[in-house]
């Protein structure tokens, strides 16, 4: 009943709109009141060749070269792609594959730096403080070139989203403060503590896609950093379109296209993006960073992370260098033994459990969380049969019906699983969390997804070989015709009784199967060309 | 269990089976205990022995499918125990109650693979299969203690004892009692009855003595759990508040009952009863509330649930108007029930960012 | 008896209607050529390997329409292909003989490549490059893996290499609770009998 008297306020336009579905798990926040920190420099830093979603970089420095921080190291290979920085001076000790945040517990290669301690800056890049009245392409190319990558999670190349289309005017950006993953508060902090460098960030953005309106969303459980925000855009000049919207607390509030609902009321359509609906949304630390790029010149080599969890004795928020190895951070924060503690790459919500801790901090790596085995053993305890209780339904952000689709990709009905929509699953975890029967859904779902893209993925490349054969045997006929046709000439001349000729005809189409192996010694044999073309062999 | 491939998310809300089986049992407390006041011991032996049988089927069932044990506690079995027993009249005799409860146990829900596989709610069903088998003990309704002259002090041990491990018919044997003196007809079977004979339904009613006030807290014939519409309604509204049930499926049955009630009693007050007597009479409420939001048999999805819970009205209102039985609420359910897998294709919600006739388009 | 007749005279009637519908249908609706073949050229693997005993996928799955071949003999295409077909055919399902290895590339060791231009003849999807007299060369992205072009190779210069498995391509597996398991087996075990 609440549910419909919500809805049928928000179509009044009473109340504010709010994404459909959703939960409220406990939050744990427990570092929402730790300032930032700076950690050491570690001695020595892994950096993957690709720590955003898309194709990965290739490495332009080799063994016993040394870098500088802030030097490109590695160059992007196609569009969706971000080059990759040293984060610190030092010398290159090797590149290889090492483990990478990753569920199949595969490598990535690598870059190895030795840091030398003096942490030298590569200055190539200038600042650009008079970004007001530079050309947006510029700041964009800008953006590339620093390594931008989306920092809320899902490290999606920054400045592919930051253009200008004349189609597609964009008319909002929308700051993503919103961190609902329980356990986070690198953002919060982020937010608290760096206000201005954001809304600078925020400005630059509104600059380059040309528009003077945009929305900061905070949850109602970070109210002090509602307070950073309004103090630091009220003494900012240019920025009277912008506002901080405070939304009630919900998961998963933060996901791109459910915030952009809650705020302007419109959905993305799908398959599209939010450029088509005229929104931009940024995240906070993206913002922070495209600051840093433009205005102070400094390419990605450094983040905020949470390290929090129940197992971890010191929760903090720590301004980390990208490629530092989780296990010197949690050594900081007084965890040594890493006997029944399960490690955690993000929130509890969404995050990829690790298999151990010598895994380097990424662009995408917003926290990690210890867990005791027991917080992670009741969420994933023995399987029930499905009692079609239709919780999943309702907290399902997509409005997708989780249990048959869990069914469907369960029995590998990959086809009835797309019809179902399969592929608007935001795999956010609500409908595990509510399940009353432990049903791993999102793993069912990524599952059938996996099956989905196998089976496409060989489809084509099925496709294409049939192409290619079938352009082979079409190629091999015509040359045997030709050769028949050549040889009859030839036998015309030399002999001029033809009765040959219909023999040769109906020699080539017999031919043609064998004739891969036959097709150059036919010719040297043209002129005596009556027996087949095994025996010739 | 092997925490080799796991997929977050990494955290549970602690819902449990178990759990959502107990809100249920909880929430059935009222109507129980108004059940027991009315209908005394009686009602305790065919509810103790209900959801005995039904425990013990089921240890049987696990036991031949090679099933841990361990899945009694889900409560399942005990609460489809306890729903059959409040369904049944009274002077059920022992072994019908058992039978019964092994036919919801096995017919209903082990055969189809055990819980969550049923398309049929399980009491229900047995329920009807009952119905079906007994047609004359299921439709005997005892006059409850709390009517002006109950001919059985009900409380008594031994006499409630007789009653229920002898039969009727032996026990009217021994006491030199008719069936006529200790039973009544329900609401329902008598406007039923009357109806045929050409009373109009108000005479019919006045006849009988009827009260809204005395149905709403369940001082009539029946059922021994569906009686009061009180109790019932407590529960229910404690399963909503509890987020056990969504209000789809009970105010989309109970509306629809209502609706067409109102209508058609407003163009033929003298062949259609009142809403308020629909309402309160035989086992609407109890079946809205709790029998056709079973989970396992209804729709997942909002829409459907509200498709469903106008179905199940709909059949509800034409069998007590037409049909030949006075009372219709559970074959409504159980018809539905088996519509539910289409109902599930055909009524999901619009998906994020799609257009409203997408699912349509490709069905 | 005027009943019988009656009765056989408009059943004669209408199956002579029904006869002239579908004759005209048939005219109508006419279709050239076999589409079973493309059909099931479309579930095959198109390796062109010809482990199946036919030269390519277009000769094998010509052969299993006209009911020839039998449904089991694609190897790397393996029991789901098999089933596919099975199903597509309506023909009852058989075990594939062969277990499918693992996928592989072929790989030419070009220091040892005379440029005999053997292989290319060989290699049915035109995947390996190369001039008479130059380094021949595979390209991955193009190979089936059929081992067609190891055989000719007069200098035995080119290896099967396993396909290396790449991160983007990684699937997850089924979750590894019991009831998935069952489920799995279960499904297995009626793709065998079905």
């Amino acid at each position: 009943m609440p549910a419909m008297l919500r809805t049928l306020a928000q179509k009044m336009g009473l109340i504010a709109h709010s994404f459909s579905g959703g939960i409220h798990p406990e939050m744990h926040k427990l570092s929402d009141d730790k300032a930032i920190e700076t950690v050491k420099l570690a001695s020595m830093l892994i950096l993957p060749m690709k720590q955003h979603i898309g194709t990965p970089c290739s490495a332009l420095v080799s063994v016993g070269d040394h870098v500088l921080r802030g030097q490109k190291i590695a160059k992007s290979e196609g569009y969706l792609s971000v080059p990759v920085h040293a984060s610190t001076s030092g010398r290159v000790l090797k590149i290889e594959e090492s483990p990478i945040a990753h569920p199949s517990g595969m490598g990535m290669p690598s870059v190895f730096i030795e840091a030398d301690g003096d942490d030298q800056s590569d200055h190539s890049l200038a600042a650009i403080p008079d970004w007001q009245n530079t050309d947006p392409t510029l700041l964009r190319e800008r953006a590339r070139m620093c390594g931008l990558a989306g920092l809320g999670g899902a490290a999606f190349p920054t400045f592919i989203k930051l253009v200008q289309d004349k189609r597609f005017p964009i008319e909002t950006v929308i700051l993503n403060g919103i961190e609902c993953e329980p356990y986070l508060t690198n953002d919060h902090r982020l937010m608290v503590e760096k206000a201005s460098e954001i809304l600078d960030g925020m400005a630059i953005i509104m600059h380059m896609v040309g528009t003077t309106s945009g929305i900061i969303a905070i949850e109602d459980n970070k109210a002090d950093a509602a307070t950073a925000m309004r103090d630091a855009l009220s003494s900012k000049e240019g920025m009277d379109d912008v506002q901080v919207h405070v939304l009630p607390t919900r998961y998963p509030q933060g996901s791109e296209k459910q915030l952009i609902y809650s705020l302007t009321g419109h959905e993305v359509p799908a398959g599209k993006l939010p450029m088509h609906i005229g929104v931009l949304c940024q995240n906070v630390g993206t913002c922070k960073a495209l600051h840093d790029a433009v205005i102070l010149g400094q390419p990605l080599t450094e983040r905020i992370v949470t390290l929090s969890g129940d197992a971890l004795p010191q929760p903090a928020n720590l301004n980390v260098r990208l490629g530092t190895p989780i296990r010197s951070l949690f050594e900081r924060q007084g965890l040594v033994d890493f006997n029944g503690i399960q490690i955690v790459h993000g929130g509890p919500m969404m995050g990829e459990r690790l298999r151990h801790p010598d895994i380097p901090v990424i662009k995408s790596t917003s926290g990690i969380l210890a867990l005791g085995q027991q917080a992670i053993a009741a969420a994933h305890s023995a399987e029930d049969p499905c009692i079609r209780c239709g919780h999943c339904s309702e907290v399902c952000p997509a409005s997708l019906v989780p249990n048959l689709l869990a069914d469907f990709c369960r029995s590998d009905q990959t086809e009835k699983a797309e019809s179902y929509q399969l592929f608007d699953c935001i795999e956010c975890g609500c409908c595990s969390y509510v399940c009353p029967s432990n049903i791993p859904l999102v793993h069912y779902f990524r599952y059938g997804k996996g099956q989905v893209s196998m089976q496409r993925r060989e489809q084509s490349f099925a496709e294409a070989s049939r192409h290619r054969s079938e352009g082979r045997d079409v190629r091999l006929q015509r040359e045997l015709d030709e050769k028949a046709a050549r040889r009859s000439r030839v036998r015309r001349t030399h002999a001029p009784k033809a009765e040959a000729t219909p023999d040769s005809v109906t020699a080539a189409p017999a031919a043609a199967t064998t004739a891969d192996k036959t097709a150059s010694s036919a010719e040297k044999t043209v002129a005596v060309d009556q027996t087949s073309p095994e025996e010739k062999k | 269990m092997p925490l080799i491939m796991l997929s977050s998310p990494h955290a549970h809300g602690g819902d449990s089976i178990r759990m959502m089986m107990l809100t249920v049992v909880l929430a059935l407390l009222p109507a129980t205990a108004v059940s027991v006041y009315l209908f005394g011991w009686l009602a305790v032996f065919l509810i103790v022995s209900c959801m005995l049988s039904a425990l013990l089927t089921e240890a049987v069932c696990l036991k031949l499918m090679k099933r841990p044990l361990s899945t009694l506690l889900d409560n399942s079995a005990a609460l489809t125990g306890l729903f059959l027993a409040l369904t049944l009249p009274a002077t059920t005799p022992w072994w019908m109650a058992v039978l019964g409860s092994v036919f919801a146990i096995v017919l209903g829900k082990q055969v189809y693979g055990g819980l969550g596989h049923n398309i049929f709610n399980p009491a229900l069903s047995a329920r009807v299969i009952l119905l079906i088998s007994f047609p004359l003990s299921m439709t005997t309704w005892i006059m409850p203690m709390s009517s002006l002259a109950p001919a059985l002090n009900l409380y008594d041990f031994s006499l409630c004892a007789t009653l229920f491990f002898s039969g009727t018919d032996a026990f009217l044997a021994t006491s030199q009692l008719t069936l006529d003196a200790i039973s009544m007809a329900s609401p329902l079977g008598h406007i039923k009855t009357e109806a045929t004979l050409g009373v109009p339904v108000a005479d019919a009613l006045n006849a009988y003595h009827y009260s809204y006030l005395d149905a709403f807290l369940g001082f009539e014939a029946g059922s021994i759990g569906e009686t009061s519409a009180l109790a019932l309604l407590i529960g229910g509204i404690f399963l909503l508040a509890r987020h056990s049930i969504t209000w789809h499926i009970p105010f989309a049955y109970i509306g629809t009952v209502l609706l067409l009630a109102a209508v058609f009693n407003q163009f033929a007050p003298a062949q259609f009863a009142t809403p308020m007597f629909h309402l309160f009479a035989g086992g609407l409420i109890l079946c809205a509330f709790f029998m056709a939001t079973d989970p396992v048999s209804s729709p997942v999805t909002p829409m459907g649930q509200i498709v469903f819970g106008i179905g199940c009205g709909l059949l509800t209102w034409s069998i007590r108007s037409f049909g030949g039985y006075p009372e219709g609420a559970m074959f409504s359910v159980l018809l539905m029930n088996c519509a539910v897998p289409l109902i599930d294709h055909y009524f999901r919600p619009r998906v994020y960012g799609h257009a409203a006739n997408a699912n349509k388009a490709e069905s | 008896m005027t009943g019988l007749l009656y009765a056989l005279a408009s059943l004669g009637l209408f199956a002579l209607c029904a006869g002239i519908v579908l004759a005209i249908a048939q005219k109508i609706f006419h279709i050239e050529g076999d589409p079973m073949i493309d059909n099931i050229d479309n579930l095959l693997p198109q390796t062109q390997c010809g482990q199946c005993g036919y030269p390519g996928c277009k000769p094998y799955a010509t052969a299993v329409a006209s009911g020839e071949a039998d449904v089991n003999h694609c190897v790397p295409g393996g029991e789901r292909t098999m089933l596919q077909i099975a199903d597509l055919m309506g023909v009852e399902a058989k075990d594939v003989e062969e277990e499918a290895s693992a996928p592989m590339l072929a790989f030419v060791r070009e220091d040892e490549c005379i440029g005999c231009t053997l292989c290319i003849k060989a290699c049915p999807v035109d995947a390996i490059i190369g001039a008479p007299k130059q380094y021949h060369t595979v390209i991955v992205d193009h190979c089936t893996g059929c081992t067609l072009c190891v055989e000719p190779c007069p200098v035995d210069c080119i290896d099967m290499l396993v396909k290396p498995e790449l991160i983007e391509h990684w699937a997850w597996p089924l979750p590894d609770t019991k009831r998935s398991q069952l489920g799995h087996e279960r499904r297995e075990q009626h793709a065998g009998h079905a």
